[in-house]
């Protein structure tokens, strides 16, 4: 691990004057992620400001919907008898991540920060774009099974690994970001990015900025949420694929629907096409199916990649059968 | 670049100075002597590391011994003297992991006891899991919510089933 000099921010405006000033500085918070990335020299900051004391630790429930503050711990915020009420789809992501040390360090803000754990990106020795930009990329010839089907580039096939931010994603949250400049509001959707051909950046973000808090607006009246996340064990595991669902139904009709997945992009992927498709339309086997093939007419795969297609289509049927019909997470605003 | 630091470990409290990279792991074992919590993968990924870091469960070796200052950690080691101030007294954890067997080689086994113990609070505070049902419910702890809880510590030995059944033993008691 190289040297690096640690320091504790006092405030917002503290922590964000220091690593805005110095390019090579990162925030850390509960470290879970960018500690193992010390340790495997991903990634070698001269200078670590330490956020996690900073007072940004309430859970805001209001008119205005749900607001997490950067500091709220992954175990915290599931354990919110109010998110657990009224955003299971929020509560079932975090639960369905990581393990329960892991809940206990893990930040709200860390959480959507933390970086794809594509093999070749987590491993020196050999070329990654995102790690090394213009490295190449090893994923492409290599072990392809985690790889994205949706939005990738030329230079990068990695995909998103956390599971709270498809449901956020699916819930139309928004992210606060303080910088140099002042604070912004920024859509999740906007917050990442595709590869493109800076596949080094996961997000808009720009140096020096930092999260502060996610805001969840109030689900839509009668809707429904939850997350199913499909991987290679039963606890403890990365998805395979992932889906994030609010439904509210009018008897058979779909009033409205939301949908994002995990594990097939760069970033949570909002099925914006199959939403519209869906949407006035009764929720039958043969509409989802129509609205599946619309989604994913520009998914791209190969030998190692093409069980993800079926695999996301058959996870979102039943998500969405699940919650018209028995789903154990009726819950959410009457 | 390093730092003096204060930590409370088992009850007794420790000044040391740790190179900004040092881990709360490192820091314990090579440089307080405190060798209870385990070195396994180093990444997060066994378990082996488990402390209770002011009271909850945590990584060790996921964790900078600089950021942690004033921070009261109890280990394995120290279960038995952090509950009820008497030293050579076993946790209950520890000692239903002894009625039961709930071990082979022993290496994991510190980690386990530590989860274990902060699992069971979380528990009892009604905190759901992957696997609960009802997500505004009670928590039952059936075999299956032990161990989703229970997933992030690995026992090579395999030694599961005994591990469930002191878990299942603690929690009745």
């Amino acid at each position: 691990m190289r040297a690096h000099t640690w320091q504790r921010a006092t405030d917002v405006a503290d922590a964000v004057a220091q690593v805005s000033g110095d390019p090579s500085a990162q925030y850390i918070a509960g470290g879970s992620n960018l500690i193992d990335h010390l340790k495997l020299g991903i990634t070698e900051p001269a200078l670590l400001v330490d956020v996690s004391r900073l007072p940004l630790e309430r859970i805001i429930h209001s008119d205005k919907g749900l607001r997490v503050e950067a500091n709220v711990r992954n175990a915290d915020l599931a354990a919110d008898a109010e998110v657990r009420e009224g955003y299971a789809a929020v509560a079932r992501a975090l639960l369905s991540g990581a393990s329960g040390q892991i809940r206990n360090q893990a930040t709200t803000a860390g959480n959507l920060l933390q970086r794809t754990r594509c093999v070749y990106f987590q491993d020196v020795t050999t070329p990654c774009n995102k790690r090394e930009p213009g490295s190449g990329c090893s994923a492409q010839d290599g072990y392809g099974r985690y790889n994205a089907i949706l939005g990738a580039s030329d230079e990068c096939v990695a995909v998103h690994p956390s599971d709270l931010a498809v449901a956020l994603m699916a819930l139309d949250t928004s992210v606060t970001v303080v910088g140099s400049g002042g604070e912004r509001e920024v859509a999740l959707d906007d917050f990442y990015r595709l590869p493109g051909d800076e596949p080094q950046r996961d997000t808009t973000l720009q140096h020096g900025e930092l999260v502060t808090a996610v805001t969840v607006p109030p689900l839509p009246t009668g809707a429904r949420s939850t997350y199913t996340k499909v991987r290679d064990r039963a606890s403890y595991a990365f998805a395979l694929v992932s889906v994030a669902t609010a439904l509210v139904l009018d008897g058979d009709t779909v009033e409205d629907v939301r949908v994002a997945w995990g594990g097939v992009a760069h970033k949570p992927w909002r099925a914006r096409t199959f939403e519209e498709r869906l949407r006035g339309q009764t929720l039958t086997a043969e509409n989802v199916d129509a609205a599946l093939d619309a989604e994913l007419a520009d998914a791209s795969t190969d030998a190692d990649t093409a069980y993800k297609v079926p695999m996301v289509r058959r996870a979102t049927a039943m998500t969405l059968a699940r919650l018209a019909h028995d789903g154990p997470d009726q819950e959410g605003p009457a | 670049m390093e730092s003096a630091i204060t930590l409370i470990v088992d009850g007794r409290e420790h000044r040391v100075t740790v190179d900004h990279r040092s881990t709360l792991l490192d820091t314990l074992r090579d440089r307080l002597g405190i060798t209870s919590p385990k070195k396994g993968c180093d990444h997060g990924q066994c378990g082996s590391c488990t402390v209770l870091l002011d009271g909850r469960r945590h990584l060790s070796c996921l964790t900078l011994a600089v950021a942690q200052d004033g921070g009261e950690v109890v280990t394995a080691a120290g279960l038995g003297e952090a509950e009820d101030g008497k030293t050579g007294e076993l946790h209950p954890v520890q000692q239903a992991f002894l009625a039961t067997d709930g071990y082979q080689c022993g290496y994991c086994t510190p980690g386990q006891v530590c989860s274990a113990v902060g699992m069971l609070e979380e528990a009892k505070q009604g905190a759901p899991s992957h696997v609960t049902e009802d997500l505004t419910g009670e928590v039952e702890l059936t075999d299956e919510e032990i161990r989703e809880r229970m997933s992030g510590n690995l026992c090579r030995c395999g030694a599961y089933v005994n591990i469930i059944a002191a878990i299942r033993e603690a929690a009745q008691a």
